[in-house]
């Protein structure tokens, strides 16, 4: 279903999956996998009475992806994560993380840490206290990577500080410290720099990516779409708790097709011209004299840029404009129609070619 | 160290050491014995009540400890109990905390037995606290003397400092029931005032069923009686009847009370926080 991924925020693309925790018996008493993927979701449902909190989500993520799960607010993705770590149980569907259900066995979660919503501590209780505790209940060499995990997150000069007195920016990074003690295969984010300002949001990206460079798999879910596009190599795009994309943030961008911009000497009859023109769509002109805009691939481009010739409207400026991951998230989620669905799918599971 | 029971056990442990609650509670069991034997040493009416031990209050500190269990049967004891254990899963939805722990290396099933356990110790050392204070304050007061049994009979010091402590133990009997029972609601209404106060109300309720007209029959099975068993150990010779009574009747309120705690504890969405 996934490839190995390719992006910059996969410094690890191309090596073997780490070690999978779940490459033993699993809990049902079947061998899992060897290669089973840190997350393998499949027809996941959770109905709360007569709402469809997620409806239906299927979704691979292989070792060493950077994986954005992004969609707006309610779309369904804290339900999708909650279910994922065994928080909440699913109406329907299955979640396998290195082939074990964590909805069996919290051991299901070896291996595996991350966080829904904001990060929460016990606010009467320091944030090396708390990290203390948590290195407990995780046993192992938790306890031993406490300081470590203080440091890399920068913490350590506030970690005797009772967390009630942290700012938001502040719980976040112990929050990843916290899954840090796990010595986490598999990270689960949700929306981690939301509330951080700006440097924090910063902070917060570095150290995403710095995590994926020592191989950690992640899944980060987020409304911010610059935040996915630059640390995320892959990404599925939910709305109203259905993945309406899955695949390669590159391959979304060069399928979605590009937009742009061109001025001419005569810019009325170019905006005929390109009306008119096979392979061209979304054809906007705003303003006076009109700025013109289109979406189309590159043949069909060339073939505009000699008509417009023939038609004597000379060409000033034919300037492309790079699509953002904004642009193809509205085009999906507002309309459904813009999403660069493959013939033979159904509209609600696009599923980008490899 | 692999984690377990144990691990969650010292932690919450730890954890209500750092809670005002703790400190409310422990300090309340603390603090009404010596707020009694004040009233006492001030009392005009040095003749006492027409309740068991009252006449001995003012010859007897050994007195003191049992009045107390008799008075505090009624909602310090279930309220004091209930600060804690309606709090103890309920304080984890109100920090939001649940979530953080359940992510970890340990089965729902061993995070509840940790808490239960807290609970109940905290309630010990709550009924402890209370008595030995108690003891000692009534025995400054009135003196460390010998003791009345409710057969007529007398009772040394020594055999009386034994026979508050076996009572102590008998009381936690509809205690640790009362302990079961908000964790239940702690685990229900993942509030922790309306764990508090619908375990407190509970208890009540008993009170209201033991003597409403009528249902005088139900009273030996009713939770609040058994808040009395320890009368039978200031009998001579010891009557068990009513503490084997307490205990059977506590188990037929605590145990179906804790083995729904326990699932709705087990099978619950953590959806908040």
């Amino acid at each position: 279903m996934t490839d190995t991924p390719t992006g910059p925020a996969a410094p690890v693309a191309g090596s073997p999956s780490p070690p999978a925790p779940g490459s033993g018996p699993s809990v049902d008493g079947r061998i899992a996998a060897v290669s089973a993927p840190p997350v393998e979701v499949r027809g996941l449902v959770k109905r709360y009475g007569q709402l469809t909190a997620v409806g239906g989500v299927d979704l691979t993520v292989n070792g060493g992806d950077v994986y954005g799960y992004l969609g707006p607010n309610g779309a369904g993705k804290t339900t999708s994560l909650r279910m994922m770590l065994g928080l909440i149980r699913p109406t329907e569907g299955s979640v396998r993380l290195f082939g074990r259900d964590p909805q069996v066995t919290v051991r299901a979660l070896e291996g595996v840490a991350g966080f829904v919503e904001a990060p929460t501590f016990y606010p009467y209780l320091s944030g090396r206290r708390n990290l203390e505790l948590l290195g407990a209940f995780d046993g192992g060499g938790a306890p031993a990577r406490i300081d470590q995990a203080l440091e890399i997150v920068e913490l350590s000069h506030r970690a005797g500080d009772r967390v009630g007195g942290y700012s938001h920016g502040m719980r976040q990074r112990l929050g990843i410290a916290a899954a840090l003690l796990r010595d986490p295969k598999l990270l689960l984010l949700d929306e981690p720099t939301t509330g951080l300002d700006p440097g924090g949001m910063r902070d917060m990206r570095v150290l995403i990516r710095r995590l994926a460079g020592q191989g950690i798999t992640i899944v980060l879910s987020s409304h911010v779409l610059t935040e996915v596009e630059e640390v995320c190599n892959r990404v599925a795009i939910v709305r109203s708790g259905r993945i309406v994309y899955e695949g390669e943030i590159a391959d979304l961008k060069r399928t979605a097709g590009m937009t742009y911009r061109l001025s001419t000497t005569d810019d009325e009859r170019a905006l005929a011209v390109c009306r008119a023109q096979p392979g061209i769509s979304d054809v906007r002109a705003e303003g006076t004299p009109p700025r013109i805009s289109f979406t189309g691939d590159g043949d069909s481009v060339a073939e505009l840029s000699q008509a417009l010739v023939e038609a004597g409207a000379l060409i000033r400026a034919l300037t492309p404009q790079t699509a953002t991951l904004e642009d193809l998230f509205f085009s999906l989620v507002e309309d459904g129609a813009g999403a660069p669905a493959a013939p033979d799918q159904p509209p609600e599971a696009v599923q980008a070619a490899p | 160290m692999t984690p377990g029971v144990g691990t969650v056990y010292r932690w919450e442990l730890a954890k209500l050491r750092h809670q005002k609650r703790t400190y409310l509670g422990l300090g309340a069991a603390a603090i009404v014995p010596i707020l009694f034997v004040i009233a006492i040493h001030f009392r005009h009416d040095r003749h006492g009540g027409d309740f068991a031990f009252s006449s001995y209050l003012t010859r007897s500190g050994l007195a003191v400890p049992l009045v107390i269990l008799l008075f505090g049967a009624v909602w310090m004891f279930p309220l004091i109990t209930a600060l804690v254990a309606g709090d103890i899963i309920a304080s984890e939805d109100h920090n939001g905390t649940l979530k953080t722990i359940l992510t970890r290396s340990l089965e729902r099933g061993q995070i509840f037995a940790g808490k239960m356990l807290a609970a109940a110790t905290y309630a010990v050392v709550a009924i402890i606290i209370d008595g030995t204070v108690a003891v000692i304050a009534g025995s400054i007061q009135s003196g460390f003397n010998s003791l009345q049994s409710l057969s007529g009979t007398i009772v040394s010091a020594p055999k009386g400092l034994e026979l508050v402590y076996v009572s102590l133990l008998v009381y936690l009997i509809p205690i640790l029931t009362i302990v079961a029972i908000g964790l239940l609601l702690s685990a229900v209404t993942r509030n922790s005032a309306a764990a508090v106060v619908g375990t407190l109300m509970i208890s009540l309720l008993f009170q209201l069923i033991g003597i409403l007209p009528g249902l005088g029959g139900l009273q030996p099975y009713l939770l609040s009686t058994q808040f009395n068993a320890w009368q039978g150990l200031l009998r001579t010779p010891i009557d068990w009847t009513p503490i084997i009574r307490a205990a059977w009747v506590c188990a037929m309120y605590g145990i179906p009370a804790l083995a729904a705690a326990y699932l709705v504890f087990l099978r619950r969405d953590v959806a908040g926080g």
